[in-house]
């Protein structure tokens, strides 16, 4: 006996709007990868914090914050002596220098490794990919203030280190970057020049090169925005720019001028953001 | 192939020289800057340098790999993984709300036309804040902190907390508004709260890029870490600053070694991550 037709459960043809009603997942179970990467990212944030012993009472005390008050308090009033702010400009002056041609001599770099660490088309061999990304990930996982100190040896203290520093991580940044590019490019223009006979170099240079040289502009703008700040404090390590006058005179205790090397910092780091901001839109435009 | 079927190839460049006129051009803009950064590479080739490289550069050989100096090495690269991992884990619950309140996406009023003058202006401080938060570079953030807590990891938590909170921030902000809105808008404009319209409008169409932004921040701060070890955070890079001040050649390229590690390890989980999002 079938029931009255208007009782029976509406059956939802194939490709109905509404798909079958399906019990949720439940919330564990061994089968699933995600929860045990979430459960191993939550072990490692736990152990993270339990491993540290992080003085948080002693920051968040009482005297804690009436130090930390007493040492911006120290910070004012900044020193604005001509004199002193003539040395400011020139450290500011030094800090964009080493930023600016640290990138470029990166972005020429990472350029010239970026055709060998790419696969240009698909019966390219591509032998040198393998050995150049390995090249370009050592360049990239050592940071700045680690290749400037290296670089300190060999060349002696001052901003030509640091620049080399810089240009030597954005190497590996910018190369691995351009490679992805150059790689992701469409390859109809690239065909129809090989197909042609020509050769491998000027493939490159007139058809991949010019398609992706937007995208490669606007990575280089990116880690410029990356390098100036990075430049601000290489100093530290006695690479010259702001990042000197400002390990020179924090240990002096010059509290004054140290707010001025800050407030220059910060100047130079929103002047950098803006300008990088404003070449990206007349590029994308 | 039949030659007299195909074009002969230009035999010049038609554009040669406009190119040769931009490279001039920037050469000459460089030379300031070469002036500046004191660009001279030939100091690596003065005999006394040249000495000093080579000693430094044979020492490296061969790596340092006794039992004690590993076990020292492993100890301080788990600190500097913690710390990393413990500031980038303040960033982000410092970056979720301000991306929350400051994305432009996610207003109620900016459906109808222009967005109402309150929110606005909420909106614009908090972006306002989020640049002076990334702003600072966090070893500045970290020297100031050493000198108030002194020595040790919060100050280094602290710094990489502040300054990544507000990268966070920014570049979170920037991804919800550059993709496409057109789901969100539709939830909010069909009644559902701005939470509602994140998580099931918003979130589902960016979580790839936003996570595969944040795997690579964290591998920014592992690096930072480093760097704020130089400063006395401790972990590796306290290590290699004593290294590289000792000379010590073999210790510093099993650091290195070290740094490589940690970073292929961040690039196999973010394009694991990225894959399993799509």
């Amino acid at each position: 006996m079938s029931p009255p037709a208007q009782h029976r459960p509406a059956r939802p043809a194939a490709g109905a709007a509404n798909p079958p009603f399906k019990l949720p997942p439940p919330l564990f179970s061994a089968r699933c990868s995600a929860c045990w990467f979430t459960a191993a990212l939550l072990a490692l944030v736990v152990a993270s914090f339990a491993t540290l012993n992080l003085q948080w009472g002693e920051f968040l005390s009482l005297d804690a914050l009436r130090s930390m008050g007493r040492f911006l308090a120290e910070f004012f009033p900044p020193d604005t002596s001509p004199e002193f702010l003539r040395r400011v400009a020139m450290g500011t002056w030094e800090t964009l220098a080493m930023s600016a041609l640290g990138t470029v001599l990166a972005a020429a770099a990472g350029l010239l490794l970026a055709a060998p660490a790419s696969r240009m088309h698909a019966d390219d061999p591509a032998r040198a990919r393998m050995p150049t990304r390995l090249l370009l990930n050592a360049l990239r996982s050592i940071p700045e203030l680690v290749w400037a100190g290296l670089l300190l040896i060999a060349a002696g203290l001052g901003p030509f280190a640091g620049t080399l520093a810089l240009a030597m991580h954005t190497t590996g940044v910018l190369g691995r970057l351009f490679a992805e590019a150059v790689e992701n490019a469409p390859s109809g223009p690239a065909d129809a020049l090989r197909a042609q006979g020509v050769s491998d170099t000027s493939v490159f240079l007139y058809a991949t090169l010019p398609q992706v040289l937007p995208q490669l502009m606007s990575y280089t703008l990116y880690r410029w925005e990356n390098n100036i700040r990075a430049a601000a404090v290489l100093g530290v390590v006695g690479a010259g720019g702001l990042g000197q006058l400002l390990s020179f005179h924090m240990g002096l205790f010059h509290m004054g001028k140290t707010a001025t090397i800050l407030g220059a910092m910060l100047l130079l780091v929103a002047l950098v953001d803006a300008l990088s901001y404003l070449w990206r839109r007349l590029l994308t435009r | 192939m039949n030659a007299s079927l195909s074009l002969p190839p230009p035999q010049r460049d038609p554009a040669w020289l406009g190119r040769v006129f931009w490279l001039g051009a920037g050469l000459v803009l460089l030379w300031p800057l070469m002036v500046a950064t004191e660009f001279r590479p030939w100091i690596f080739l003065e005999h006394g340098n040249l000495k000093v490289t080579g000693q430094f550069l044979r020492s490296f050989l061969p790596p340092a790999v006794g039992g004690e100096f590993l076990w020292l090495i492993a100890h301080e690269s788990w600190r500097t993984v913690a710390i990393a991992t413990a500031g980038m884990t303040l960033a982000w619950l410092l970056a979720l709300p301000l991306t929350l309140l400051s994305t432009r996406v996610l207003s109620v009023s900016a459906l109808a036309g222009r967005m109402a003058r309150g929110p606005f202006v909420l909106r614009q401080a908090l972006r306002w804040l989020l640049i002076v938060l990334r702003s600072v570079p966090e070893l500045v953030w970290a020297l100031v902190f050493v000198r108030v807590v002194g020595l040790g990891p919060t100050a280094g938590v602290l710094a990489i907390a502040l300054t990544y909170g507000g990268m966070l921030g920014k570049v979170y902000g920037e991804i919800l508004e550059s993709g496409d809105t057109h789901a969100t808008e539709t939830l909010l404009r069909n009644g559902s709260s701005r939470l509602q319209a994140f998580f099931y409008g918003l979130l589902p169409q960016n979580a790839a890029e936003l996570t595969s932004y944040t795997v690579y921040r964290w591998e920014c701060a592992i690096r930072s870490s480093v760097v704020l070890g130089f400063v006395g955070a401790g972990g590796l890079g306290q290590q290699m600053d004593n290294s590289m001040k000792m000379f010590n050649g073999d210790e510093v390229l099993t650091m290195l070694a070290v740094f490589m590690a940690l970073v292929a390890l961040a690039d196999r989980v973010s394009s694991g991550l990225r894959k399993a999002l799509g």
